[in-house]
């Protein structure tokens, strides 16, 4: 395959924290346009690859590659820009609460567009409607659901049209329904956007449901053990942990 | 045989000939009435002869619940000691099957939390690498602050407006009650102190000096940022700090915005340009206390007492006053963001980042405060 097919590429990257070793020999590609899982159990360091890969923590040893450029071997400078092109949904949503939902999404867009103010007004509008939360533009976050917090988050992660979305755990704390609908969303943003995803998650549903390709960390031996569509890997992985995960602990076949 | 005579329960030990420990339970066991001591076990344990075992009989066993399966682990623990085998068998069926549960995963050694207590040299050498980390701490968010200062100057930073100026209203305006009463409290106390001392010496009127003097070169901007250091100074280390639980600060980085830039900034602006202003009208509530001391208790008249005051008053005194308190504006509001942004992410955090940002407030504003004297003292101001 072209190099260039690649959108991301994670190389021999360790993570630490101080003489903590979190995960090692972490390897993986991503390509354009398609949805990548990190999956693991709890602990296993998931987030925290996730914190690397959007530059809030730095490797112990390795690099990251946007587009073959080096994420971490840049300046900051380039860094800063280069993660322009991220939008990130955080665990909780992560929506700042001194702030109204119309102006969390329109911060980004006051900060990096020449737009004025009635223009970012309809853009707002539209990422909000995106996420289903049109006429909610007043609200403050603690004035809505969890659910809710979590969509509008994804329209600020959506302001700046970016083409890398990395998602923290986007079914946690949401009901069945909810989450399956996030699900879809990821999809169409994917679809229509052409976007490349990273979704950090440890819902079976949701990984069978959308997963192109994966990675799974393995918290004992704190390294990636198992690589590829999760599907497959159901089918095929020798692994006892990783056919235990996928299997939700059981003997039996996971549904499809 | 009701043990220790204080619950209902009953416990029975018989020892057969061939090594065999009988359990005999019955009763009510239940954690209200408390348990029995596992010294008779021990014992009885250990006059065991040939192979040991052990075996229960919990026929009239009325009810149960975690009090006679702790009792029964613990059993289990001393037969392992022992080395005795134990046979479940006489249980209840879902007592057997808690206590499976319970056996099922071995123990964590390494889990288990010890307290270390260090001894003395690196206790010592602990705590001065945790000092040296605040240290460094501290002066790295001091050159980011002032880093997005500068940007500031050059007019690039990038926060609003509003938030401004609705610190400046939460700190300003909102503190105004406050630093009223306590100004004025603190104006009466200063004129009773002088009063009750200066009366002795019918000088009266000195009390004008003395409220002028102390109010305006050092109590209105000591007690305004005290104040301040509880009002405003915990509230900016509670709301960054609780920003950083619910990784607001993560997605402003990601977003490329500097969270000093955003969050530090204004608060920093506001303050600074807040507390000198109270401090101004701290001094004038203080004299007004001053004033109605005089009036209550001294022999002197209205227009005598504000003509000493005018008299005494020196504006040096005040710029000494209020640039004072610009300074320790600055110290509250540095304290409260710095403690905020490294606080941690569980809610018992925020709690400490508040009650450190108000200690390291205090001190600061006393130390800096004793700088100041020492200074003015020697250039003679």
């Amino acid at each position: 395959m072209a190099e260039s097919e690649f959108r991301i590429k994670v190389q021999d990257l360790d993570m630490a924290f101080d003489s903590f070793v979190v995960q090692r020999n972490i390897n993986f590609t991503v390509k354009r346009g398609s949805v990548f899982i990190v999956m693991g159990g709890s602990g296993c360091g998931k987030s925290t690859l996730l914190k690397h890969m959007i530059g809030l923590e730095h490797p112990a040893r390795g690099d990251i590659y946007y587009d073959g450029e080096a994420f971490w071997g840049a300046t900051p400078e380039r860094r800063m820009q280069m993660s322009r092109r991220f939008g990130v949904l955080f665990q909780s949503g992560a929506l700042w609460s001194s702030m109204t939902l119309a102006e969390n999404v329109a911060l980004p867009l006051r900060e990096y567009t020449k737009l004025g103010n009635k223009e970012i007004d309809e853009v707002v509008s539209f990422k909000l409607s995106l996420v289903g939360l049109r006429g909610f533009e007043g609200y403050y976050p603690s004035e809505i659901s969890g659910g809710m917090r979590k969509r509008a988050g994804l329209a600020r992660a959506m302001a700046l049209d970016p083409d890398i979305l990395f998602f923290d755990e986007p079914s946690a704390g949401l009901d069945p329904i909810s989450s399956k609908r996030l699900d879809d969303l990821i999809l169409e943003l994917r679809d229509s956007l052409d976007a490349t995803i990273i979704v950090v998650t440890h819902e079976l549903a949701s990984i069978f449901d959308i997963g192109d390709d994966s990675i799974f960390l393995d918290a004992e031996t704190r390294t990636p053990i198992a690589h590829g569509n999760p599907r497959q890997l159901l089918k095929e992985s020798k692994d006892p942990k990783v056919t235990t995960f996928l299997n939700r602990g059981g003997e039996k076949v996971a549904a499809q | 045989m009701p043990a220790d005579g204080a619950g209902q329960y009953e416990l029975d030990l018989s020892q057969a000939a061939n090594g065999l420990l009988r359990v005999q339970l019955a009763g009510t066991w239940h954690m209200a009435d408390g348990l029995p001591s596992a010294d008779p076990l021990r014992g009885a344990l250990g006059r065991l002869n040939g192979s040991r075992r052990v075996a229960f009989e919990a026929g009239r066993v009325k009810s149960w619940d975690s009090a006679l399966v702790t009792f029964v682990l613990q059993l289990l623990a001393l037969s392992q000691e022992a080395d005795a085998a134990v046979d479940l068998g006489g249980l209840p069926e879902g007592l057997r099957r808690l206590v499976a549960l319970a056996t099922a995963v071995p123990e964590r050694k390494d889990a288990a939390r010890t307290a270390r207590h260090l001894p003395l040299v690196p206790a010592i050498g602990r705590w001065a690498i945790n000092f040296a980390g605040g240290v460094s701490e501290t002066l790295d968010f001091l050159g980011q602050f002032m880093t997005a200062f500068g940007r500031f100057l050059r007019g690039q930073a990038s926060f609003r407006r509003s938030d401004f100026l609705l610190y400046a209203q939460e700190c300003g305006a909102q503190a105004l009650p406050i630093v009223t009463v306590i100004s004025i409290l603190l104006g009466l106390i200063l004129a009773f102190v002088g009063a009750v001392q200066l009366k002795q010496f019918g000088a009266d009127v000195y009390v004008a000096n003395l409220v002028v003097v102390a109010m305006s070169r050092e109590m209105a901007a000591v007690m305004t940022a005290i104040v301040l250091a509880g009002r405003t100074g915990a509230a900016y280390a509670a709301q960054i700090g609780a920003m950083q639980g619910n990784e607001e600060i993560d997605a402003l980085t990601t977003l490329g915005i500097s969270p000093v830039e955003f969050l530090v900034l204004p608060r920093m602006l506001a303050l600074v340009l807040m507390t000198p202003l109270l401090c101004i009208y701290s001094n004038l509530m203080g004299l007004i206390g001053g004033y109605a001391v005089a009036m209550g208790m001294l022999n002197v008249t209205g227009p005598a007492y504000l003509h000493q005051t005018i008299n005494a008053a020196h504006l040096s005194d005040f710029t000494i006053g209020i640039a004072k308190s610009a300074v320790f504006g600055t110290i509250i509001a540095f304290a409260g963001c710095l403690k905020g942004i490294k606080s941690g992410r569980s809610a018992a955090s925020v709690g400490d980042a508040a009650t450190a940002a108000v200690v390291a407030g205090i001190l600061y504003i006393i130390i800096s405060d004793g700088i100041f004297a020492v200074i003015l003292n020697f250039l003679g101001i």
